[in-house]
């Protein structure tokens, strides 16, 4: 392209978006989040989010079976690796997560407006989504002083017991509390060194996979948080009956959901958190003891002698 | 003849040293222990219990209906609402020390019941599972007004009514691991022994009722499977905790399924026990026995998979092989047995069916040369040489005396074969090196490790596992959770 010809371009462009007057925005292909990659469904469905009054505002990933599978097979792959950082990192790399999130706090707001929430509502959900990150950050290396034990055993050995990470976590977030209800049941499993796969939201996916995005650039290693989309119906009793994983939390009320999650947790004797309450702005909703729903006591013992 | 083997031609007879049985009082009948009474069954039916190592008749026991189930329920409700949440922490605490050191005046003869009762060798029931029990009763009486130091932050409550269902292969310790931190909590029970070995749970209902613990906050209802689904299916119950097989353990976790019951499950192991070749071979060996002889193997957490290192295989089962020659099998009351008798025969064809397996498999069978007694069940104790990992031998709860052999070669390897098992109970490392221990000892998948020892229990040690031997745990601080609420 010669010198003249580039010019000629350039005034064409200004002279189009002169015509226009405004600018066509960019639409942003929500996808869905597995080993630290965006792919889409590998169902290649999709479901549409529609506003209250019935305009689209996105196309989602409906995720499959296959997803979930995929995702425990990264989420299984990343375990080993996550939960055998220190807990110094882990909680610098939660503490990451919100110091991105905070940068990107305009667009979470915007996104959780978009889904009805009110201006003042959705700045209260993401100033809450980022603490709540700050706050198992602080407890990742600290909940093992607090919970482990030395005891005092009536024979020559040196004894303790002390916390590990459960493994594989299967989430099925909030369907009423898209950013902070995630962020919630997603933070203290991997600030105790779990590797997890969350449903997020049907209604509000939309934090989810922006939220994906702050994790992407957060140095957490690909595979410790995988995030789908779709529809619990369809996935809940895969995520409950999966053999390789070891931890089943599941957020809602609804007894017949919650009867087969249990029935089918069995099937390797998961354990199976179930959050009723959902109001995730209470400050009973962080603790450390939620930490431990996903950890197991380790008992060793050591002989003392010569 | 190798100059480094032991000669067994020469005389390795002990004289027999029986325990006395004089001192003990077994009665013909046993009812259920409800409401602080002994109450016949509603059905009117009995089951006879036996002697293992003899095949003779001990007592008859009472067969728990739905009937009774529920008697029992509305008693230890009808005691949580009215009498024992009413206590003070401190005296609740201090009826579970009385319990403790009534225990200890009858220890003997607790002792020789549960020999009697289960098969298990007189010098194990005598030092180990009598003295854990009370030290369980003891160790929880202490927490009983503590708890709230416990869980910080939180407001402990106890569940309420708990519905417990144990196991035959320790019997009155596993009624000690469920009642006493129960109690503590504040919580009322309902326990179901293993209908093979009742006694002493009866036993102890005779001293609950001594004690003067308040009607119904222990509860005992005798019988067998039906007995215990109908206790798991009880309306009225806050909470069931299970010690027995991961099988059963699933049945109860499909029971409850969408219930208001909060459960703890303890169940089966395969659990590893490696050798590396720095040990200490000649306490490896003894540890390897220990592991897998204790209690005839009839242990959830037995170090049932051998891992030897390659460059010490040779004169680690040489060892071994002499030590399991020296293993005197036979009368549980003698005091010089180191195995009894199979806890049922039903046991006994399982473990049967699982040595014909092996062989089947592949792998080579060895047996001590021991001599069994013609009545009763027993076996000899036994190794599977050249196992595979994928044998069925290797990777199922076998429950018996029967120990599987492998090789490796470096940490990695058995590192991953170890943790290549749906269990996650237990394991053993050996080795000199302190390093290396918390490097194995971390990467090993279970809830209790044994470094350089094995089978050691202690009422301060929590214990239970990960994956499918189960969930929460027993014993220490930690084994308070599953007996509180704090929401």
């Amino acid at each position: 392209m010669s010198k003249a010809e580039r010019k000629a371009e350039v005034v064409d462009l200004k002279d189009r978006a002169a015509a226009r007057q405004e600018r066509l925005p960019v639409l942003k292909t929500y996808k869905l989040f597995i080993d630290g990659k965006f792919p889409r469904s590998e169902s290649e469905r999709y479901y549409a989010l529609t506003s209250a009054n019935g305009e689209s505002i996105a196309n989602v990933q409906l995720g499959s079976r296959k997803d979930f599978r995929n995702a425990v097979v990264a989420a299984r792959k990343a375990f080993p690796g996550w939960a055998g950082r220190t807990a110094y990192n882990r909680g610098q790399i939660l503490y990451r997560m919100a110091e991105m999130l905070e940068g990107r706090r305009a667009q979470f707001i915007e996104e959780l407006e978009t889904l009805g929430a009110s201006r003042s509502e959705a700045e209260t959900e993401t100033a809450m989504a980022v603490d709540r990150l700050i706050y198992y950050a602080g407890w990742a290396d600290k909940f093992q002083q607090v919970f482990s034990s030395v005891n005092p055993v009536a024979s020559s050995h040196f004894n303790f017991s002390m916390l590990e990470p459960t493994g594989v976590a299967a989430l099925l977030a909030p369907e009423d509390s898209g950013l902070l209800g995630l962020i919630s049941v997603v933070a203290p499993a991997v600030a105790g060194g779990n590797s997890v796969v969350v449903l997020a939201s049907h209604s509000k996916p939309l934090a989810a996979i922006t939220f994906s995005e702050v994790l992407h650039t957060s140095d957490l290693p690909a595979g410790v948080i995988n995030i789908l989309t779709g529809t619990r119906k369809e996935l809940l009793k895969h995520f409950a009956s999966h053999m390789d994983v070891n931890a089943l939390v599941y957020c809602g009320s609804d007894a017949e959901e919650i009867r087969t999650v249990q029935l089918e947790a069995a099937e390797n004797l998961k354990r199976v958190v179930i959050e009723e309450n959902s109001d995730w702005q209470s400050e009973e909703r962080q603790s450390p003891y939620t930490i431990l729903a996903t950890q197991e006591v380790k008992t060793t013992w050591h002989p003392i002698g010569l | 003849m190798d100059p480094k083997s032991l000669d067994f031609k020469t005389s390795w007879e002990y004289a027999p040293a029986p325990e006395g049985k004089e001192h003990i009082k077994i009665n013909a009948r046993y009812e259920h222990f409800i409401g602080g009474e002994f109450v016949a069954p509603a059905k009117g039916r009995y089951f006879e219990t036996i002697n293992p190592a003899t095949e003779e008749k001990l007592s008859e026991v009472a067969e728990g209906s739905s009937e009774d189930v529920d008697k029992a329920v509305v008693a230890a409700r009808a005691a949580l609402d009215k009498s024992w949440s009413k206590l003070r922490a401190s005296e609740r605490g201090k009826y579970i020390y009385r319990l403790a050191r009534m225990m200890q005046e009858r220890a003997r003869e607790f002792a020789v019941i549960e020999s009697l009762d289960g098969g298990k060798t007189i010098r194990e029931s005598r030092d180990v599972d009598v003295p854990l029990a009370i030290a369980h009763f003891f160790y929880y009486a202490g927490w009983a007004d503590k708890i709230r130091y416990a869980f910080p932050g939180k407001t402990p409550r106890p569940i309420g009514v708990a519905g417990q269902i144990i196991p035959w292969n320790f019997p009155l310790l596993m009624a000690a691991w469920k009642i006493a931190p129960a109690l503590a909590a504040g919580n009322t029970v309902v326990l179901k022994p293993a209908e093979t070995t009742p006694l002493t749970a009866l036993k102890l209902a005779e001293l609950i009722q001594a004690a003067d613990l308040p009607p119904g906050v222990v509860n005992i209802v005798t019988g067998a499977g039906a007995t215990g689904a109908a206790l798991v299916n009880h309306p009225g119950l806050d909470k069931i905790a299970f010690t027995g097989s991961t099988e059963v353990g699933k049945l109860i976790q499909r029971a409850i399924a969408g219930s208001r019951k909060r459960y703890t499950l303890e169940l089966g192991g395969k659990a590893a026990n490696i050798i590396f070749e720095d040990a200490a071979i000649d306490q490896a060996v003894e540890g390897i026995v220990n592991g897998i002889f204790f209690n005839q193997g009839h242990v959830c957490c037995a170090g049932s998979r051998l891992f030897v290192q390659e460059s010490v295989y040779d004169t680690v089962i040489r060892k071994l092989k002499d030590r399991l020659e020296t293993l005197i099998v036979g009368d549980p009351l003698d005091k010089n047995t180191d195995i009894g008798a199979i806890n049922s025969k039903m046991q006994l064809d399982k473990i049967s069916a699982y040595l014909k397996i092996g062989v089947a498999e592949g792998a080579e069978l060895y047996q001590s040369s021991c001599k069994l007694p013609k009545k009763g069940f027993f076996c000899k104790p036994t190794l599977f040489l050249h196992c595979s990992q994928s044998q069925r031998i290797v990777q199922e709860e076998i429950f018996g005396p029967v120990l599987s052999v492998q090789t490796f070669r470096t940490p990695e390897e058995a590192i991953s074969r170890a943790n290549n098992t749906p269990y996650g109970l237990s394991g053993g490392v050996w080795t000199d090196k302190g390093s290396k221990i918390f490097k194995v000892s971390n990467a090993l998948r279970c809830g209790v490790v044994w470094a350089n020892t094995y089978n050691k229990f202690d009422p301060s040690a929590p214990f239970g596992g990960y994956k499918e031997s189960g969930m929460g745990r027993e014993g220490g601080l930690h084994g308070l959770q599953p007996y509180i609420q704090y929401n």
